[in-house]
């Protein structure tokens, strides 16, 4: 078992910033029209963390306009160019899901105090 | 046909360049050490017999010991022929590593046991359905294979019917997997899709896209 762990950690992706559930993120994914690629920006707020190794996803929610968007992104997807950490956030679960339930006001999160701390 | 014997690691999964998700399975192939050569004069058939996965040499028997001494190779757990490898420039007591052998791309057929499932009924063993509802009055043959075939004609059982029976525990061989990767430094190669028995058990990779 620890060969495979060895292997796996060999194959993950490193180059992503630090960041957990409740926090802010916008995210430079690729997207390939015909021949062409651009990068695309998607920005929410990180629900949801799951698996680990090169199987390790994260889901991103957001609003646009009325309609609640989620997209989930796998760690390692090399079409993922960068991830910016937009803003903290103080949350006291690992799974966000009950943001799905609220709107406007209610569904805002409280920042996340980082002074004093190393990144 | 080219080939080294490995282990099975476990499975896991890599990005390919277009970026789909491939499944992958983590196979170590240290390096192999030639114990014989063998040619159509002398054996009537031409093979390379090769030694791998060291052991501790009080744990194998002496006739084994004394056919490795020949080669001077250590004390190997696995000896395995690969058939109509005639290698070039090379001659017991050489070593193979994975980069010898294959390379990325390379179409690859893998040979090994299958996990042992014992005795098992046909739904396990032949993907049989079973019988009827669960309910209904039914109450004891949900698992069972049905009818066998005719009565007093024929009267008998034809050969072949599917039946309960062993199943696994026998040699498997998978085609056409190929090489995601390759890992020389900790001695590993990952092959695409699923390969036969357990993580621990021993398989032959041969490879396809090169000759001789």
């Amino acid at each position: 078992m620890d060969k495979l762990k060895l292997v796996e950690q060999s194959l993950v992706a490193d180059n992503l910033p630090e960041f957990i559930a409740g926090d802010t993120v916008n995210i430079h994914y690729r997207v390939k029209e015909g021949e062409k690629e651009r990068i695309q920006q998607y920005q929410g707020v990180v629900i949801a963390m799951r698996g680990s190794g090169p199987n390790r996803t994260f889901t991103v929610r957001k609003m646009s306009g009325n309609i609640g968007v989620e997209r989930i992104f796998p760690f390692n997807s090399p079409f993922i160019a960068q991830v910016d950490v937009k803003r903290r956030g103080k949350v006291r679960r690992a799974k966000l899901f009950y943001l799905r339930e609220l709107r406007g006001k209610a569904a805002r999160i409280q920042e996340r105090d980082t002074k004093g701390k190393k990144k | 046909m080219r080939g080294l014997v490995g282990k099975k690691i476990g499975m896991t999964s890599v990005f390919d360049e277009i970026g789909r998700s491939i499944p992958v399975t983590v196979v170590e192939v240290p390096t192999a050490v030639i114990t014989q050569i063998k040619t159509e004069e002398t054996d009537g058939y031409n093979a390379v017999q090769l030694a791998s996965f060291d052991r501790k040499e009080k744990n194998i028997s002496k006739s084994v010991k004394g056919h490795l001494d020949k080669a001077g190779s250590e004390a190997k757990a696995v000896i395995i022929e690969f058939r109509n490898y005639i290698p070039e420039g090379l001659e017991a007591g050489d070593e193979l590593t994975i980069e010898d052998v294959f390379s990325v791309g390379d179409i690859v057929d893998v040979a090994g046991t299958s996990k042992g499932r014992g005795f098992a009924g046909v739904i396990k063993r032949h993907n049989f359905s079973g019988v009827g509802d669960e309910t209904h009055g039914q109450h004891n043959r949900l698992r069972a294979p049905g009818s066998i075939g005719g009565a007093s004609d024929p009267a008998r059982v034809f050969k072949g019917m599917r039946m309960a029976g062993q199943y696994g525990n026998t040699r498997v061989k998978v085609k056409n997997l190929s090489i995601a990767k390759i890992l020389p430094e900790s001695s590993v190669i990952l092959l695409t899709g699923s390969i036969p028995g357990p993580n621990g058990g021993y398989v032959e990779i041969l490879n396809k896209s090169s000759e001789g």
